[in-house]
């Protein structure tokens, strides 16, 4: 007799009453199928998020290859650089720290290398505005740049083929320059090639001899130089080329990148005492870390980051609105369905639960859509040439946000349709249409 | 009736449209016992429907009390309800109410799926395969819907409503939309199922169907008009006879294609 059973075993059951992992199963294996039988409807709806997910994928893609690229290329020599400009403060009387007195001087830069223990080479630098010429070129305005031989290490910059600039060079003053590639060509002095080497050329009207070729950086892209020729001379033979004011700065190298804030310390403590201020006088100098331009370009990606996101939550929103109108229409035709669920045992909770797992399930689905879409966009990114995108990847913070995002917007879009459907009466429900 | 199964003591139910109080049910005195099987039967507006949603557990009364073996659930919370309905009733509709896209086995698996207590994936599927067997289906597992026959649909409705074996099998005009053949055949069903020792209610408003059942309730506006044995109702009476024939012709078809098999 199957109706023979204890009364007390069905009070049992009762106990304890939660969804099993067969309910989930169930649910999303239903979900899945309810999508299938849907496809177009299905897909239709998840444009939204395809879209939204697949453009911001792309994006954070190519903003992290740039970033790779740039940064790698800073950080294997820059995190232990550092610039010392001269610098008027503000809000002080013009006539107490005139630009005379701000303006850095040679002496300067040999104190920094004398006194201070994190600083393993210090170079001035100063830009000479002049005509120069060549056998067969004349190039007016062109930059001359005069320069310790530690200038090298301090930006970074080795010297390709020849030499650098020897203590005798500076100490004599010798009329000897080097050029980067880029100068070589413009004043076509690569002629025998040898690569400009030995090659004599007209500095406002001096002959100076061509001992070296500098290499060219990437680093030079962040705008630290916008013209492409260069040409470098003792800094000695500059001084004497100089009539009036000139613009100097200073570039440095700490001993590690770890010493670079100590280092940083040191130079303001040397300027200040080599300038004689008091305690209560601002600086009169700036000095700059490498890791501030660092810091800019990372605070220009995240802002672009920040305006992708916002792209990305309006699509995101888009989408969920589908995803809301879809569903409130899947609960009016499963009216039936949803009464008959009810009548064998679906709790207001399952049914909630059930239809909020529909519309995640959606959601996830076109979230990884996106994402693939998203990847094959930022592979087809690393081909474009000159672009600076070769290492374009999507990182794997950006995947997994995707998928809570997605999953977000099923749970909030899908609430309302699914709360709806939890609230039908079963007898309404069984009688509907 | 210490062995009643269903206890209904001064049932009520009012409702309220707009301004218009409809008293549906007023005041049902109504004992089921183990192993019964009644037809509830009524015009429309007898009320005969909402006592169904309520012996279903799927409606509360507005006062009254119902005991379902032993326990009261009139005082219940909906979510006890869906409990008592998972467990302890089974439900078969005039329309079958079965899922278009899932197989047979899936349909009758259904409310497993609400149920922490029946146990890993292989007992569950066990259960629907022989609660499928117990109605004749074993063969058509996989079928979905569309691919039975009406007679055959509403078989899998039944093995969905006995899959928990409930104390309760409620049927609402079970053969309303079947032709007189499958109705012979469902209605053969019930009476077996019944004599294995479920207690089935069947809601009907036709006479040669509640010939089938032992008892005849007859509901007008709201009350208990009668309630006798199958023979003593005077309109049912003259379709026992046909009815017991056609059982028993049914029973010895059925025990012949047994042999065979």
């Amino acid at each position: 007799m199957t109706n023979a059973k204890a009364p007390s075993r069905k009070g049992a059951k009762g106990e304890g009453r939660g969804l099993t992992i067969f309910f989930f199963l169930k649910a999303i294996g239903m979900a899945l199928s309810q999508i299938w039988a849907n496809k177009t409807r299905s897909f239709l709806t998840a444009l939204g998020i395809i879209v939204g997910v697949a453009s911001v994928t792309a994006v954070i893609a190519a903003l992290t290859g740039l970033k790779a690229k740039v940064l790698s290329e800073f950080e294997s020599v820059g995190a232990a650089r550092l610039y010392v400009f001269p610098n008027r403060p503000d809000n002080v009387p013009r006539a107490k720290f005139p630009w005379e007195k701000c303006r850095l001087k040679v002496s300067e830069a040999q104190a920094i290398m004398d006194q201070c223990p994190s600083i393993k080479g210090i170079s001035p630098i100063v830009d000479l505005p002049m005509s120069v010429e060549s056998d067969t070129e004349l190039i007016d305005g062109m930059t001359v740049n005069g320069i310790w031989p530690a200038w090298h290490d301090a930006v970074g910059r080795k010297v390709m083929r020849g030499r650098p600039f020897s203590q005798i060079d500076i100490d004599t003053a010798r009329q000897v320059a080097l050029v980067n590639e880029a100068a070589v060509t413009e004043l076509k002095i690569d002629a025998d090639g040898n690569g400009g080497l030995g090659e004599h050329i007209l500095l406002g009207g001096r002959r100076f001899l061509v001992i070296g070729v500098v290499e060219t950086t990437q680093a030079r892209m962040l705008g630290m130089n916008s013209s492409e020729a260069e040409i470098f001379i003792p800094f000695s033979v500059a001084e004497k080329l100089l009539d009036g004011w000139y613009f100097m700065q200073f570039a440095a190298i700490a001993t590690s990148p770890e010493t670079a804030e100590e280092a940083k310390a040191e130079v303001e403590y040397v300027m200040r005492r080599q300038r004689g201020l008091q305690p209560d006088d601002p600086d009169t100098f700036r000095v700059a870390a490498l890791d501030q331009y660092i810091n800019q370009f990372k605070s220009l990606a995240s802002g672009v980051t920040a305006i992708a996101g916002g792209i990305v939550g309006i699509s995101l929103l888009v989408g969920g609105i589908g995803i809301m109108n879809i569903m409130l229409v899947s609960v009016s035709e499963r009216t039936r369905e949803i009464g008959l669920r009810k009548a064998v045992g679906a709790t207001s909770a399952a049914i909630l639960l059930q239809f909020l797992l529909e519309a995640v399930t959606l959601t996830v689905l076109g979230g990884i859509a996106g994402l693939v879409i998203g990847k094959l966009m930022a592979v087809s990114l690393t081909f474009i040439p000159g672009a600076n995108l070769e290492q374009a990847d999507v990182p794997a913070w950006a995947v997994i946000l995707s998928i809570v995002f997605s999953a977000g917007v099923g749970v909030a879009f899908g609430m309302f349709p699914a709360y709806k459907a939890s609230r039908l009466d079963p007898i309404e429900a069984l009688r509907h249409e | 009736m210490s062995d009643s199964i269903i206890q209904l003591r001064g049932i009520a139910k009012v409702y309220r449209v707009g301004v218009e109080t409809i008293h549906a049910l007023r005041g049902v005195d109504l004992d089921i016992g183990r192993n019964e099987m009644v037809a509830i039967m009524g015009s429309s507006g007898s009320g005969k429907s909402t006592l169904m949603n309520m012996l279903g557990c799927l409606d509360r009364p507005t006062s009254g009390e119902y005991m379902l073996g032993g326990r009261l659930v009139s005082a219940m919370k909906t979510d006890e309800l869906a409990l008592i309905r998972n467990e302890e009733i089974g439900f078969v509709f005039q329309s079958f109410e079965l899922l278009a896209r899932q197989s047979a086995l899936e349909n009758v698996e259904l409310p497993l799926m609400y149920s922490s207590t029946a146990g890993g994936f292989r007992a569950r599927r066990e259960r629907a395969l022989s609660a499928l067997q117990r109605v004749g289906l074993g063969n058509r597992v996989d079928h979905r819907p569309n691919q039975l026959s009406g007679g055959q649909k509403q078989r899998v409705a039944i093995a969905r409503a006995i899959l928990n074996n409930p104390k309760i099998l409620m049927a609402d005009e079970p053969t309303g939309n079947l032709d007189s053949a499958t109705t012979a055949e469902i209605l053969a069903l019930f009476t077996r199922i019944y004599r294995e020792g479920q207690t089935i209610i069947i809601v009907t408003h036709e006479n040669d169907v509640a010939a089938h059942c032992q008892r005849v309730v007859r509901l007008r506006d709201g009350r208990i008009l009668s309630d006798l044995s199958a023979e003593e109702d005077f309109e049912v009476s003259p379709y026992v006879e046909e009815a017991r024939a056609t059982q028993r012709r049914r029973a010895a078809a059925e025990e012949a294609t047994e042999a065979t098999t």
